[in-house]
């Protein structure tokens, strides 16, 4: 049936494929053109915010200050944030969605396609803003990717190209996310109820509510700090009645959900690649959709865990830690979860799992960190030091991105058509590990040995620990380039089959290896794929 | 001086667990909030260990075991109510146990009531003002000469050679061992954030707030700590210094300080 299938749509394609050069591009509606675009735009950003780190590292590998002024050491922490977070992982993450969800789904494209092609060609427009600041008077923004009061009232001509991008961005997401929520809640091929649809839809569903509910706030937000900056409001000034706390208030219940954000779609790729290469169910399948939707709720009950030393009642530090030591629970079953789905299985280590195991070792490891930042008392101590910085760099690197990097390698031959190069992949992948690992670890002890985060030089007890991080980051970074050489040859390799792998479970692989153009122009029977997940 | 950063490693490695202490652990500190504060910090440390020694040994058993080059055949378990339940019940347990003692050290480390001593601390870009507020005794705590000196881009001195660099002040807060120090803490321009390690103290010094937080020091000694809210481009150049001295000593201190007028007029 498949090939029938398969041949039905390459007549198709030949009456409504791809327009030729550029416009194919800029005027795409096809998810599977934005999809390939997000993913190289995500690529792009995450090589301009990877240089940045270096230059941070760079500077911080001995004390002294021998490379950049504090001013630009402050731009570069300032940006690395903003361009990862909202320029590599996110969209990384979109990218992924617009692949491979109507492929999941049995969808012949997304919802809303040409709201599609918009909410990406956003994207380069506000982040060529936002890199523009770079050559600004007064500089990039300085202030931190927090952007709090009244500091970053202190940036000069950049700030409001820093907030209107900001905007573009939170735009962009927007409609990202609806485009999502439509698809998956109305386009599901006719008998696949939504406990049975594929965890990673489940996970990016959970996602694109979050999206909603919490950019709306940060634009609110950024709004107040340009109205203070040029209309003479007072929102956060408290020479004019505001509060500058108010500020972290609004931006950490944008910013607590932003972190799962950037997680959730993670456990769903995750949850998708273990079972393929354990050769078995995944475990707990509803509660993994239990444990997904409990963490978003938590997420936004849970954000002056930031902020426990900015002077709150000791009652709102109570209910702040008690909240937040909560999200140990779902993630704690996540975890388990995962392991019971290794656990009797029969197991291969191609590049992609190679990535999800690491996944679940190092996303373990800032979680336990992570429980030690909820413990109030003991949050006093780590707040803002370096111990901060290696928990979250532990979430998002050997978290978000090598989840990002596991479904690249994973669904690279449905892309593509052909094998990557095996052992480029794994090569790739020691290294990463490897750096990571070199990069982040020592970070905790710079942190509990008492160094802040975001400063430019450093008392000279702290000089070991920031040499091996910082010889670890121009690994980590290097390391990457091993991706891109795959990425470049990736149709050098073997013709793939259509499944792929050896036993992947799912719609996306019923269709051809490439995927043609179009898929799924008349409704798939999904209970086929479906009864895999029983 | 890439060699001279890889000895010290090699040195701090090998040397006594005094050294290693500081460079890899949170300080125990010297008042009685900062060593429970340690404790906490060290129950959840290894409470974590003993969980990632548990969820860690399974995954690598299971890694070893269930691989397919070992011809082991797939089972097809694919849940367990009983196994979700206890892996949701042991968890919340476990929290509980942890919840407990934090949530007792924090209600004392928020008891700042009957203070011998209060001491008004204003941030200010980039330096600490502080201000007693029983004696006539204010004055500017800004970074010392030898560290401006070295700071700049290539200035030429290496920070080695700089005692305490970035971490000595020209007139460090003086208080007396064992007395209950309030700090009142706030800011004249964006927020700072006051922190000194070894009293386990971190407050936010935001303009427009004051904010009240307190510590018992039960040794003397210079105690260091940094400015931990960023707040401009020279954040990491407004250390703190804390001088905790024999009570005879502070009340000498402050005599002198009263009459010598080494007090800096503010605007407070």
């Amino acid at each position: 049936m498949t090939t029938a299938v398969a041949e039905a749509q390459d007549a198709h394609d030949e009456h409504h494929g791809p327009d030729k050069g550029i416009r194919r591009w800029l005027f795409t509606t096809n998810h599977k053109d934005i999809g390939t675009l997000y993913l190289v735009f995500s690529l792009i950003m995450f090589f301009i915010g990877g240089a940045m780190a270096l230059v941070i590292r760079t500077e911080l590998m001995q004390p002294g200050l021998q490379f950049v002024h504090p001013e630009f050491f402050n731009s570069m922490t300032t940006m690395h944030a903003l361009i990862m977070v909202f320029g590599a992982v996110m969209p990384a993450f979109v990218g992924l969605a617009n692949w491979m969800i109507p492929m999941m789904i049995g969808a012949p494209d997304m919802a809303l396609p040409r709201m599609n092609n918009w909410s990406f060609w956003i994207l380069p427009v506000a982040f060529g803003i936002l890199l523009s600041t770079l050559f600004m008077e007064g500089g990039a923004p300085a202030a931190g990717w927090t952007m709090y009061p009244p500091l970053v009232l202190q940036t000069g001509d950049a700030f409001p190209f820093l907030i209107f991008s900001v905007h573009l961005m939170g735009i962009s997401s927007i409609m990202g996310a609806i485009n999502i929520i439509v698809t998956i809640l109305n386009m599901r091929a006719p008998d696949m109820w939504l406990l049975k649809m594929p965890i990673f839809v489940w996970c990016w569903l959970i996602t694109a509510y979050l999206l909603i509910a919490v950019m709306p706030v940060l634009a609110g937000a950024v709004t107040m700090l340009l109205t203070d900056q040029f209309f003479g409001t007072s929102f956060f000034l408290a020479a004019g009645g505001g509060d500058p706390v108010m500020f972290q208030h609004i931006f950490w219940f944008f910013g607590h959900p932003e972190v799962y954000i950037m997680i959730l779609p993670a456990f769903g790729v995750v949850s998708e690649i273990i079972p393929t290469f354990s050769r078995k169910p995944l475990f707990g399948h509803d509660s993994m959709v239990y444990a997904a939707s409990s963490i978003a709720f938590l997420s936004f009950i849970v954000w002056a865990h930031h902020m426990f030393t900015v002077g709150m009642p000791l009652s709102g530090q109570m209910f702040f830690m008690f909240a937040t030591m909560l999200i140990a629970v779902p993630t704690g079953v996540k975890v388990f979860n995962w392991v019971a789905t290794m656990w009797r299985g029969s197991m291969t280590f191609e590049t992609p799992m190679l990535f999800a195991l690491a996944f679940v070792f190092l996303f373990t490891i800032g979680g336990f960190s992570g429980l030690m930042l909820a413990i109030a008392p003991a949050d006093i101590q780590y707040h803002d030091t370096y111990f901060v910085v290696a928990h979250f760099h532990y979430v998002l690197v050997p978290g978000s991105i090598f989840a990002v990097m596991a479904g690249a390698y994973y669904w690279l031959p449905k892309w593509t058509g052909h094998m990557y190069n095996e052992s480029l992949g794994k090569l790739h992948f020691w290294l990463s590990t490897i750096f990571v690992n070199v990069t982040f670890f020592p970070m905790h002890f710079l942190g509990l040995a008492g160094m802040p985060r975001r400063i430019p030089d450093y008392s000279t007890q702290f000089a070991d620990f920031n040499m091996i991080a910082s010889i670890g980051a121009l690994g980590f970074g290097f390391s990457q380039l091993i991706f891109v050489w795959v990425l470049l040859t990736a149709k050098k390799g073997a013709k793939a089959t259509d499944r792929v792998w050896e036993a992947p479970k799912g719609l996306e692989w019923t269709v051809p290896s490439p995927a043609p153009y179009h898929t799924f122009d008349t409704p798939p029977k999904a209970r086929i794929a479906q009864e895999a997940f029983e | 001086m890439i060699r001279k950063s890889l000895l010290s490693l090699l040195g701090t490695l090998w040397a006594g667990a005094a050294s290693a202490d500081w460079a890899l652990n949170m300080p125990r500190g010297v008042t009685e909030l900062s060593a429970e504060t340690y404790d906490l910090h060290m129950m959840v440390f290894w409470w974590c260990v003993w969980i990632g020694v548990v969820v860690f040994g399974v995954m690598i058993i299971s890694l070893v075991k269930h691989r397919k080059s070992r011809g082991v055949e797939p089972a097809t378990f694919s849940h367990s109510t009983t196994a979700e339940v206890v892996w949701t019940i042991i968890p919340v347990v476990i929290l509980l146990v942890m919840a407990v003692p934090a949530a007792e050290t924090m209600i004392r480390l928020e008891d700042s009531r009957n203070p011998d001593i209060s001491v008004v601390v204003t941030g200010y870009q980039w330096k600490w003002h502080y201000r007693y507020q029983d004696e006539d005794i204010a004055f500017y705590s800004s970074l010392d000469r030898p560290s401006v000196e070295a700071r700049p881009k290539n200035s030429g001195i290496d920070p080695f050679d700089v005692e305490n660099f970035l971490l000595e002040v020209d007139r460090p807060l003086v208080v007396p061992k064992g007395a209950k120090v309030r700090l009142l803490i706030t800011s004249n321009d964006v927020v700072h954030s006051w922190w000194v390690p070894d009293l386990a103290i971190k407050k936010d010094a935001v303009p427009g707030i004051i904010n009240e937080t307190w510590f018992r020091a039960e040794q003397t000694g210079t105690f260091r700590g940094q400015c931990t809210e960023l707040c401009g481009k020279d954040h990491g150049y407004m250390p703190i210094v804390v001088e905790v001295v024999e009570p005879d000593a502070y009340i000498a201190w402050v005599e002198t300080h009263q009459q010598t007028g080494e007090r800096v007029a503010t605007s407070q």
